[in-house]
């Protein structure tokens, strides 16, 4: 729904504004663009489709304190928790790095919606301003190029390659979930994590691994090798994760919470990241359906959702040749789920995927659920804590436990709300 | 086999020994200073002499036993978990365990599958809650019980947290409102906090068991309980001991020797090391040279011992404490008062000032002026010629020590306050929100909670090696902070000296909200009670880098400048304070009573004087103060509501099906328009009531989750009052979506606004009985309106006519537009004649449901009292064009606040003297996007920007503050 660019360079000059600076084809060649650490497997992959097209993307790994405390100097404290991690690893690398300044650019993602996370990079570049770096170029990623930059463009063959390295950290990440916890010998999952991860960026750097057949082939061998990994025969207690899509996937927004789980004993599922991306193509198909408007948009849309629906079902028929692994439910089954418990046209934030993922994993015999939320996280009032009492009703066996994550809440609280949630886990488990 | 449960809470340790039947040989509940594993290690030792050395099934429980039982692989029990055990086992017919302890609240559904609430993260309607409150009152908790029982009167009080309801309660001290009547009403804010916080949309009925120290000790919130929800619960035997039962009944229970234990326990320490800051101070001799530096800094002002002939009083009656001071020409000080307020100044500065006629009989006070909280009853009762707004005071005596002055940080009791001194004036004014006052009353607390008074507290922290970085979060995240710290092994001289660089953190980070030291100019000057603590003010300089000024007065500045100011302003003609006759002849009774002048009933209290003079205090307007106001209102806030209610009259044709509206949130402003949809296709449009506190309470039970805003919770009592009412539809359509008045780059609407309707859907069971729409509606779309709107009605069965919805639609769309233009015509109108009456105009920016004034607190009709003409951000934003902004501008609402910033910073000239003032929703995250955008705009122009911070809280006398100090800039900028 953004208006396009015509319209805003009408809009008048005010005296309180600041430079932000554009990402220029000059910059393409000179600076290194930073980003902050997302999803937990993705991440080196998706930095190798970014190379592919001549960024120089480097992805920060720093954590801890201090990179919170960078984030809660230069951001509104009120701020959603992510938006103070995202940007203080960003600042945090700006102040500490050792980077060349002036050879330096910063890429978050934007999603459009109706949640005040599409403001994280308008308050990134105003703490760049407030800091005296206003100079750096600030790259908005979206899929509907809701800014534009002439050094920077996310290209429809860039967006579709981006899918299929988040397909292969789907993949990976879903074998590592289900044979970890049951591994005989300790560390050979992760090892095998470790040693498909190097095997892949060396496929994307040739720029192979990218089409129909060996895409097949890398994602039938990756089930293949996971599933030849000797296994105990032990119960475990299923845990599904869901939330907000940053403290749902990275380890630092949510205090190691799989650690954690694997601690007590758990197993635990995640839905894929490919899932949040169909979820915004088919919300601009929806948003036509309920209230008209440009169907052009719509036909856009459509083929965005219709390619990655396309890669989830080969990632998903592969699956369905191993019996030992859970397949999770295809988009289509999340729809109907969406409609069921809330509507599909809230989609703000997670919106209704996020209980639509809580019903799939349910169905899926993941009846224990954690919901990770930042505190005061606006839509997680609607589509977390609000519909938690329509599951309860669909699934009586629902064990569902919302976990606040901020950066004054204590691990403690968290880790002992889980614990409450297992404790009840473990006697439907005994009964 | 014996079985032990050991219990280790947040506050106490519990600890039970059965025997083979489950019979209780042995318990205890101690509580232990959080020296968790000295106080176990000893128990346990006890529990082996006592038994001699038999093993027993044992198993640990509680919120602090987690990462013992952790580290030491001792069998664990979540304490809920271990609750329920017990209960099933003592008392199986139980249906609903209300359980209290130090700092959580839960409630445990036992009906079918088990549902467990627990208390978020934000919440601390608790034990802590109620010590904390009884410190406030100056009691013992114990006391606080007695006390309520003679209550006659509730007064609301907010209890989400202490910090939120101290501030409700403060002013009800300063007031002058009875302790027991004060008692009785902390007791209710903890029933509702438990039950708007926990029970989540689920009756709390049948058989109810109470557990837990508060619902143990405190008769009088078991009966606050049985009353607001009339029910009757028991508080079984041992009901401390649940927790400590259930563990020692638990499945997992290992065998250990009680003395084997005790020793592991009592060499435990933690696994892990805390996050420390740099120490303050490097040796003693740098402490020494900072001392000296800070004296020298108030060498120009002497105490003097004797009266000179011309003396001036100053008083600062705050929040808890009480300064008064006289100084003689030349600024010098005499006779300094400085205690703590007990909940009542006004007999405090009675004894102060007999005992100084007492003394000096023939004193000479020409003039005299009071700031703070209680500056209305102290000019009342004591007949002082002025009360000046605090800012001013603070400001007055900063410059006598500092005349260059570019910054105040003043942190008091309850309040921080900072300000920025501009070419002579008050610049910009930043007050801490009720949510972050971690200031001086939060130290003292921890000082007594770990039995420590606030100056040997202070002291200790000054030479920590290793203080603990315990964040800029606000008290109910400090204390589980500290205790993790604690764990940690933390000792208390760092846990002290990181309290005081917490208390820093906070207002620089939260209140002032500075990216770098030098935005707060080079010249600063540090004051307030808490400042005389120099853990806090070495923090503050560490912090920013610069040293500072701390005045010697540093605890008296509001005293001092109104003493100051008591000098500047004085006349001949008047005298200065009650002669000592008068004084001697001084008494002061107090009556609480209900105004009833009008729907708001505020609970006020009435003090009266010996001289016939009287007080009125708790009143939100001054209709109970004024017998007649002397000119008409200029409020477009009532004005807008009173075209509202035209649409609200509630005409029913038994002919005729009925559309129910709750009127909440986005429906302020559609309201027009969605009467006329309904009216035209022949439907009865009836309206829900006027908000109110009562109608609140009525949907309480249904909130999913606490911290939403007020307004968006506010809409469950809409909703229940509608369903009483039977209509055949209920129509709250969930709008992602609002106009689009080409202002910004998108026109959503908040994902609260936008999505509520989905929430009442899912918790508010009774709708199943009734059509409720709570469909997808967007009229952004003129053309696209009406068919999508007859397919989304025709899913709940409601089949209607597209022409017909067409035709209704567009006379709709014309009603709208022809409210919002008569808005704006109004505003045009207000504008002018303050202009002709060189009146100051507040643009008064919040969102449409602001104009409610259960959600606004009769905040607009205070700003008109105060002498401005008022006017909303949507009555004026259309005379701005779209303009680009240094933020995502995408929600319709924000973009109209964007505009009227920029209209405001238009509007910069001698005709007129116009001001922004933004109400900001507690918990609206949309915020804290806005906030700083506005304050931009505004700031681009010169003008200050003041923001409000409201919530279900209605504590006018913090806003009065604020708005005052805007007022006097204004006035001095004239």
């Amino acid at each position: 729904m953004t208006k396009n660019n015509a319209v805003q360079q009408e809009v008048t000059e005010s005296t309180h504004l600041f430079k932000t600076p554009e990402f220029t084809k000059e910059m393409k060649k000179t600076h290194t663009i930073l980003s902050p650490d997302i999803f937990p497997l993705h991440m080196e992959l998706i930095k190798q489709i970014f190379i592919m097209y001549g960024y120089k993307l480097e992805v920060l790994r720093c954590e801890g304190k201090k990179v919170i405390d960078t984030g809660l100097k230069y951001l509104h404290n009120d701020m959603c928790y992510p938006a103070i991690c995202l940007s203080g690893q960003q600042l945090y690398a700006l102040t500490e790095g050792g980077y060349d300044l002036d050879k330096v650019a910063l890429i978050q993602f934007q999603t459009g919606g109706g949640c005040r996370a599409s403001n994280y990079i308008w308050l990134l570049r105003k703490a760049l301003h407030n800091m005296g770096l206003g100079h750096i170029p600030v790259i908005s990623l979206s899929f509907h190029s809701i800014e534009k930059h002439s050094g920077f463009k996310a290209s429809p063959s860039l967006i579709f390659k981006g899918l299929i390295s988040v397909v292969y950290g789907d993949m990976l990440m879903l074998l590592r979930n289900q044979i970890k916890p049951y591994e005989k010998n300790k560390g050979e999952t992760q090892a095998l994590v470790d040693k498909w991860i190097s095997f892949l960026v060396d496929q994307l750097k040739h720029n192979k691994g990218l089409i129909g057949r060996s895409l097949k082939k890398n994602l039938r061998n990756m089930a293949e090798d996971f599933s030849k990994i000797e296994r105990l025969d032990i119960k475990k207690t299923k845990v599904g994760i869901v939330g907000e899509i940053y403290v749902k996937y990275s380890q630092f927004g949510n205090n190691g919470l799989e650690a954690f789980l694997e601690s007590q004993d758990c197993e635990f599922m995640v839905p894929g990241v490919l899932g949040f991306f169909q979820f915004m193509f088919d919300n601009r198909i929806t948003d036509y359906d309920l209230y008209g408007g440009s169907k052009m948009k719509q036909n856009v849309s459509k083929l965005g959702l219709s390619a990655a629906t396309k890669i989830e079902t080969i990632m998903h028929d592969i699956l369905r040749d191993f019996p030992q692994f859970t397949v999770p439910a295809p988009f289509s089954r999340i729809k109907e789920l969406g409609d069921a418990v809330i509507g599909r046209g809230v989609r703000m934030g997670e919106g209704w995927l996020l209980p639509a993922e809580i019903a799939e994993l349910i169905e899926n015999g993941y009846n224990n659920v954690v919901c990770a939320q930042p505190f005061g996280c606006l839509p997680n009032h609607i589509v977390g804590k609000g519909v938690i009492r329509t599951l309860r009703d669909m699934y009586p066996e629902a064990n569902i436990c919302p976990v606040d994550y901020d950066a004054g809440a204590s691990k403690v609280n968290q880790e002992n709300r889980i614990k409450l949630m297992l404790a009840v886990a473990k006697e439907e488990k005994n009964n | 086999m014996k079985r032990l449960g050991l219990d280790l809470g947040s506050t106490t340790v519990k600890c039970v020994v059965l025997d083979e039947n489950g019979q209780i040989l042995f318990s205890k509940y101690e509580r232990h200073m959080s020296r968790i594993t000295a106080v176990t290690s000893s128990l346990l030792t006890e529990i082996a002499e006592m038994f001699g050395n038999e093993k027993m099934l044992t198993a640990v429980s509680g919120s602090a036993g987690m990462g013992i039982a952790n580290d030491l692989g001792l069998p664990f029990v979540q304490e809920v978990y271990a609750t329920r055990t017990a209960v099933l086992k003592n008392y199986p017919e139980t249906n609903v365990v209300i359980e209290l302890g130090g700092e959580d609240a839960k409630i445990l559904f036992l009906d079918g599958a088990l549902e467990v609430r627990m208390n978020g993260s934000c919440a601390g309607g608790t034990g802590a809650f109620i010590d904390q409150m009884a410190t406030l009152l100056a009691l013992e908790p114990d006391a606080l019980d007695e006390l309520a029982k003679d209550h006659d009167k509730i007064y609301t009080i907010a209890s989400r947290c202490g910090v939120f309801a101290k501030s409700d309660v403060q002013p009800l001290i300063n007031q002058g409102a009875r302790k027991e009547n004060i008692a009785a009403s902390i007791f209710h804010a903890v029933v509702n906090q438990t039950v708007a916080g926990l029970a989540q949309g689920r009756e709390i009925e049948g058989n109810i068991l109470f557990l837990g120290g508060p619902l143990t000790f405190f008769s009088q919130l078991r009966l606050a309980f049985d009353e607001q929800l009339n029910i009757k619960g028991i508080c079984p035997d041992n009901s401390l001991l649940y927790v400590a039962l259930g563990a020692a009944y638990s499945s997992e229970a290992c065998e250990f020797l009680p003395d084997h234990l005790s020793d592991i326990i009592k060499n435990y320490s933690s696994s892990t090391g805390y996050n420390s800051c740099k120490p303050l101070f490097k040796d003693r001799a740098q402490y020494e040279e900072f001392i000296e530096r800070h004296k020298a800094n108030s060498s120009m002002i002497k105490k003097i011992d004797t009266p000179k002939s011309r003396m001036f009083l100053g008083i600062d009656a705050g929040s808890t404490t009480v300064k008064a001071l006289l100084c003689d020409e030349d600024g010098n000080i005499f006779k300094e008062l400085y205690r703590s307020n007990s909940g009542n100044p006004v007999p405090l500065i009675k004894e102060y000032l007999s005992s100084l006629y007492e003394e000096y009989p023939d004193i000479n006070i020409v003039s005299s002026a009071v700031t703070g909280y209680g500056e209305d009853i102290i000019r009342n009762a004591f007949h002082i010629n002025h009360g000046i707004v605090e800012t001013v005071a603070h400001y007055t005596a900063a410059s006598r020590f500092c005349p260059d002055v570019d910054f105040i940080v003043d942190i008091g009791g309850q309040d921080i306050k900072c300000f920025k001194i501009r070419s002579g004036a008050i610049d910009s004014l930043f007050l801490n929100e009720a949510c972050s006052s971690g200031c001086g009353s939060f130290l003292q607390t921890f000082a007594s909670i770990l039995g420590y008074t606030p100056e040997e507290f202070a002291k200790i922290g000054l030479f920590a090696d290793a203080p603990v970085d315990l964040g800029s979060r606000c008290t109910v995240f400090m204390n589980s902070s500290v205790k993790q710290a604690q764990k940690d092994g933390a000792s208390i001289e760092n846990i002290s000296a990181g309290l005081s660089i917490s208390v820093v953190k906070n207002a620089l980070y939260k209140v002032i909200r500075c990216a770098n030291a030098d935005s707060l100019g080079k010249n600063i000057v540090v004051q307030g009670g808490t400042f005389l603590n120099d853990a806090v003010l070495r923090a503050f300089e560490l912090d920013i880098g610069r040293n500072v000024v701390r005045p010697s007065v540093s605890g008296l500045m509001g005293a001092y400048g109104a003493a100051l100011y008591a000098m500047t302003h004085a006349s001949s003609n008047t005298k200065g304070v009650l002669s000592k006759q008068e004084l001697a002849d001084f008494t002061h009774t107090v009556k609480a009573v209900t105004c009833n002048g009008c729907n708001n009933h505020c609970k006020l209290t009435i003090n009266t004087f010996s001289d016939g003079g009287s007080y009125i205090a708790g009143n939100r307007c001054d209709k109970p103060v004024k017998k007649n106001t002397e000119r008409q209102a200029y409020d477009l806030f009532e004005f807008k509501k009173k075209l509202l209610d035209e649409y609200r009259k509630n005409i029913i044709d038994p002919a005729k099906q009925t559309v129910a509206i709750p009127m909440g949130l986005n429906m302020y402003e559609l309201l027009p328009f969605w009467y006329t949809l309904f009216d035209e296709l022949g439907f009865n449009v009836l309206v829900s009531p006027q908000s109110s506190h009562k109608l609140y309470r009525l949907g309480q039970h249904t909130i999913p989750s606490d911290t939403a805003c007020y307004p968006a919770k506010l809409i469950h009592g809409h909703i229940e009052a509608l369903i009483e009412k039977k209509p055949d539809i209920i129509f709250y359509p969930s709008m992602t979506y609002n106009i689009d008045e080409d202002l910004g780059d998108n026109h959503y609407n908040c994902p609260v606004v936008a999505y509520y309707p989905k929430v009442i859907k899912a918790n508010v069971k009774e709708l199943q009985n009734t059509v409720f729409v709570d469909g997808f509606v967007g009229i952004h779309s003129k053309k696209d309106f009406a068919p999508h709107f007859v397919k989304m009605m025709n899913t709940y069965g409601i089949k209607l006519d597209q022409k017909k919805v067409k035709t209704a639609s567009t006379k709709a769309y014309i009603e709208y537009e022809k409210h919002m233009q008569t808005l704006r015509s109004e505003a045009e109108k207000y504008i002018d004649y303050a202009k002709q009456n060189h009146l100051p105009v507040i643009v008064l920016c919040g969102r449409p449901y602001h104009i409610d004034p259960e959600i606004n607190h009769g905040i607009s009709r205070l700003i008109c009292d105060l002498g401005a003409v008022v006017v909303s951000e949507d009555s004026v934003c259309s005379n701005i064009k779209r303009f680009k902004t240094s933020v995502l501008n995408q929600w319709t609402y924000h973009s109209r606040l964007y505009a009227a910033a920029k209209y405001v910073a238009g509007n910069n000239n001698e005709e007129v003297n116009m001001n922004l003032v933004q109400l900001v929703s507690f918990g609206c995250g949309v915020d804290a996007v806005t906030t700083d955008e506005t304050r931009a705009i505004v700031e681009s122009a010169g003008k200050i920007y003041t923001q409000i911070k409201i919530d279900e809280i209605s504590n006018l006398g913090a806003i009065k503050i604020r708005l005052r100090s805007l007022f006097a800039v204004m006035n001095d900028n004239k």
